[in-house]
């Protein structure tokens, strides 16, 4: 016990670090998802055709093999960073990604057909079909999923702890090392801290779901 | 393919479709062949670098690496899967007793990275990393498979176990007997697809030191030289995912067969029935 207390300074960066990753990446995943999406139904066959290669090779990519070949496999072909975090967030946002666009088509195709015959039908555009009608009721009927995604993205982060980017994990794996015969407290504490975010993040989502429920 | 979300496209229509889809193929290319280029200037291409994989020990290793990644995931699956269902029943036992402390070790399972178990098991148990990364896929996904099982059979109609306990089934036979096969026929996809997610996790192995397919690599581009990193890891990444995409198809196939057969069995259900002499009820056996 008193050595997570001994180390609170070290396990609370861990938490911002992994905060920081996941808030940067879970954005850029949204986005980019979301548009790999709207790309999946557009009239354009090669925007469709590029969207469903990539979801679908990520989604059967190892979270590993994505890290790999972001933190070790780019530097070696020339590509460096200054920072491991960056290897880290292009990783985690390039798989998260796919998974988010999944979730956004499931949401597309629940939406009534009638919503999209009556903005054909009073003359919108695929692009104003998309972005007024279809897209904000899609993304709301996939609220709970998609934090789902987001409370995955923050265990996944735990990866870029063994890729150089010293965060929640990566303080964790240290701190065991340094203190060899109490390595069930610091790692029970890292626990514990991960608990602190997707606890309150998994509730979040039933309490959504639960509202989004009964609005239907 | 004709969809809702646009109208069928007239000749102008298809012909800036067209030309979005020749501009964006001509986008894609260009970026594949600007990686293609970069990689070539590094040397990738050149036969010295692939002809590694004319070695047969080459292939040894990555077969190893390969065998271990699968072999972890099916044993986890096997013992995964018989303690979710126990888990689940201990989820929904009537005792709160039970029912309560179930609940929060499933959701201690559930919101813990799957890596920090690995290591938890490795450090704390100091059991070799084989043992490490079973029993943190093991934990993690039975907890998974509680919860999807327990969804299942919550979405059963009431009437199922109340039926149960009328014909003078205890509360434990209603579950094992009538409501759990149900429960688990209906979230086969949802398992089906748990499973993949269980072997994309073995890769999780080469953290813990495991010698799964992308420790092989590692090996291998450490011992042979950086030159050769990328031709390996190129072949096992396509080799883990061509793995995982077979995978995911038979998933999808179980739930189309699934979704077929579930609405058949609806559609042939009788609304009545009528029997015109009641037969001696044999034993049930």
């Amino acid at each position: 016990m008193e050595v997570i207390i001994e180390n609170l300074p070290l396990y609370w960066e861990g938490l911002l670090r992994t905060l920081f990753l996941s808030v940067v990446s879970g954005i850029i995943a949204l986005v980019v998802g979301t548009l790999l999406a709207a790309a999946r139904v557009s009239p354009v066959a090669a925007l469709r055709g590029f969207s469903t290669v990539y979801v679908e090779v990520l989604r059967n990519t190892p979270l590993t093999i994505a890290f790999f070949f972001a933190a070790i496999v780019l530097p070696r072909l020339g590509v460096t960073f200054q920072q491991f975090e960056v290897a880290a967030i292009i990783a985690l946002s390039a798989y998260t990604a796919a998974f988010i666009a999944e979730a956004v088509r499931s949401g597309v195709n629940s939406v009534p057909l009638g919503q999209a015959e009556a903005a054909r039908s009073i003359g919108m555009k695929f692009g104003q079909v998309l972005s007024l009608i279809i897209l904000p009721q899609a993304l709301r009927t996939v609220i709970p999923p998609l934090i789902n995604i987001l409370i995955a993205l923050v265990k996944n982060s735990s990866v870029a702890g063994a890729f150089f980017v010293l965060e929640l994990f990566g303080y964790g794996r240290q701190m065991a090392n340094a203190n060899g015969d109490q390595v069930m407290a610091v790692l029970l504490g890292v626990a514990f801290f991960y608990l602190l975010l997707t606890i309150p993040l998994g509730v979040l989502a039933s309490t959504v779901e639960r509202k989004v429920a009964i609005a239907r | 393919m004709t969809s809702v979300l646009y109208d069928v496209p007239g000749p102008k229509a298809r012909r800036v479709s067209l030309i979005g889809s020749v501009i964006g193929t001509v986008l894609i290319l260009g970026l594949l062949a600007f990686i293609v280029m970069t990689l070539a200037q590094q040397g990738i291409f050149e036969g010295r670098r692939w002809a590694i994989f004319t070695r047969a020990d080459v292939w040894t290793l990555l077969g190893n690496g390969i065998g271990a990644t699968l072999s972890a995931a099916a044993i986890a699956a096997v013992i995964a899967f018989p303690l979710g269902l126990m888990l689940c029943l201990l989820r929904i036992s009537l005792v709160p007793w039970i029912r309560i402390p179930t609940r929060v070790v499933l959701e201690f399972l559930r919101g813990m990275p799957v890596v920090l178990m690995m290591l938890f098991v490795l450090l704390v148990f100091g059991t070799s990393s084989f043992i490490a990364v079973i029993a943190g896929l093991v934990l993690y996904n039975a907890a998974i498979f509680a919860e999807i099982i327990r969804a299942g059979i919550q979405s059963l109609p009431k009437g199922q176990r109340e039926a149960g306990l009328t014909i003078g089934l205890t509360s434990f036979q209603s579950r094992m007997l009538i409501e759990l096969p149900q429960a688990v026929r209906r979230m086969m996809p949802s398992l089906v697809a748990q499973l993949v997610v269980l072997l994309k996790d073995t890769s999780l192995g080469y953290i813990v030191a495991y010698g799964e397919l992308l420790r092989a690599v590692q090996v291998m581009a450490d011992f042979l030289g950086n030159a050769f990193l990328f031709p390996i890891f190129f072949v096992a990444a396509a080799i883990y995912i061509a793995i995982n995409i077979v995978v995911s198809r038979i998933a999808v196939w179980i739930e189309r067969r699934g979704s077929k057969k579930a609405a058949g069995g609806v559609a042939k259900a009788p609304t009545a029935v009528v029997a015109p002499e009641l037969p001696d009820v044999p034993e049930r056996k």
